[in-house]
């Protein structure tokens, strides 16, 4: 399935992003290859509040990668229900029939999961596969309301942050975060009333922050009549060419494969600590529920049993 | 641990969101990962429950039942062997078509639990 996917196969290539995705051994078995096999394939993260376009964005960003005879992949994120753990995956409802079936295109829709480290592993590790099966460009698309996928916008190789006319003032972008993120801003839906002064508040935040040696561009568009999305594709494509120049490029990435490994301890860790939890540490997380013990001693409690688990 | 994956797809050009939006509701409540694809072609069915690596397809059908068969047709032509199921407006004579070709049909008034019991059935899953 592995040597299939790498040679172009995509329905070895879908079964391939599934391991990945499920982590565990089989994982871990493939992940060497992936690394043998990299090609440096260019990650567009893009994010942004519900209802600002990413979508539709998107499916333009594919339309612009098809005219320039361009493959293209797509990861596009949704939030899985932190209740039942299930998922809508809503976002192939914007994207055209034509190029849902184009062969130059693959999208896969992906659930947060909502576990710690979930995405953060699983997003990496797929644009890993997809790298190595020979797709140049991966465009991440991830609602950007919480840290995690605020995070995975930035470890991408150009950030994409999409807002709307009239998007809050500049206290609520600077509180957002979302602006430290941004290699490129993008203001959709720039046919409604409010654009240009939104346009005027995003340069004015940017003037505040530390002089960089790439400054954001703003592009206004309106992804649902394709205009700007041109303008877009050019500003992503002179990001890549700046990273490239000045080394930013590999530099993005050694930070981004460092993330990756810490996630991956982080989060080996969480799985037994809380596998502790529901074995030799039930107790103690039942004192600590029930409001007998406190939880900071409860944890040093917790740690040393953790500790005795690394050291067998 | 990975939910299973439903691909939901349109089968009519109505404008009628409300059923599958309430099955798909019902099956991300039971746990499933859903995907919707919205109003697409055969070919692209066949194409999304490849590339996203689905356990089983979910057709919304709206009367017509000829465009089931096709990509009923259009899905062997690609070699994809998922399960699919079937919910919407299916005229009585359909059904019985339909189950015929391995399809489960749930025609209207069908109960939602019935609907995610024979999803966790098909993808071989528990609650």
């Amino acid at each position: 399935m592995f040597n299939a996917a790498l040679s172009g196969d995509r329905r070895s290539l879908a079964q391939l992003l599934s391991v990945v995705e499920a982590g565990g051994d089989d994982f871990e078995f493939v992940a060497p290859k992936l690394l043998a096999s990299a090609k440096g394939i260019h990650t567009i993260g893009l994010t942004g509040a519900p209802g600002a376009g990413k979508s539709t964005l998107t499916d333009a960003m594919i339309g612009e990668a098809l005219r320039a005879q361009r493959k293209i992949a797509v990861i596009a994120v949704d939030p899985s229900s932190p209740f039942t753990g299930g998922a809508i995956l809503g976002d192939r409802v914007r994207l055209s029939d034509e190029h849902a079936r184009d062969e130059s295109v693959f999208v896969r829709s992906l659930a947060s999961r909502g576990q710690l480290g979930g995405l953060s592993l699983a997003v990496p590790g797929m644009i890993s596969a997809l790298d190595a099966a020979g797709w140049p460009i991966a465009l991440v698309e991830t609602v950007g309301v919480g840290q995690s996928e605020v995070a995975i916008a930035a470890s991408a190789d150009t950030t994409v942050v999409v807002v709307n006319p009239g998007w809050g003032d500049e206290v609520q972008a600077n509180k957002a975060g979302l602006l430290e993120v941004a290699d490129i801003l993008v203001v959709n839906k720039s046919d409604r009333p409010g654009a240009d002064a939104t346009v005027r508040d995003l340069e004015r935040m940017l003037h505040l922050g530390a002089a960089r040696s790439w400054n954001p561009p703003i592009v206004k568009t309106i992804a649902a009549e394709g205009k700007g999305a041109d303008v877009l594709w050019q500003a992503i494509n002179d990001h890549r060419a700046f990273m490239e120049a000045s080394g930013e490029w590999e530099e993005r990435r050694r930070t981004r494969r460092l993330v990756e490994l810490r996630e991956r301890v982080t989060s080996a860790l969480q799985r037994i600590s809380t596998d502790i939890e529901k074995n030799e540490g039930q107790d103690i997380a039942m004192r600590v529920a029930n409001g007998e013990l406190d939880p900071a001693t409860g944890a040093a409690q917790l740690r040393a049993m953790l500790g005795k688990r690394l050291g067998d | 641990m990975t939910a299973a994956r439903i691909l939901v797809a349109k089968t009519s050009l109505d404008g009628h969101w409300r059923g599958i939006n309430v099955v798909s509701r019902a099956l991300r409540d039971g746990g499933f990962e859903v995907i919707l694809a919205g109003m697409v072609t055969a070919d692209t069915i066949a194409r999304v429950a490849a590339d996203e690596d689905v356990d089983l397809i979910g057709l919304n059908v709206g009367g017509r039942v000829e465009v089931v068969e096709r990509i009923l047709d259009t899905l062997a032509e690609h070699g994809v062997k998922t399960p699919v199921f079937a919910g919407g407006t299916i005229p009585h004579y359909a059904v019985e078509k339909l189950e015929k070709r391995g399809v489960r049909c749930f025609p209207p008034g069908s109960s939602l639990d019935d609907i995610v019991a024979c999803a966790r059935e098909l993808t071989g899953t528990v609650a």
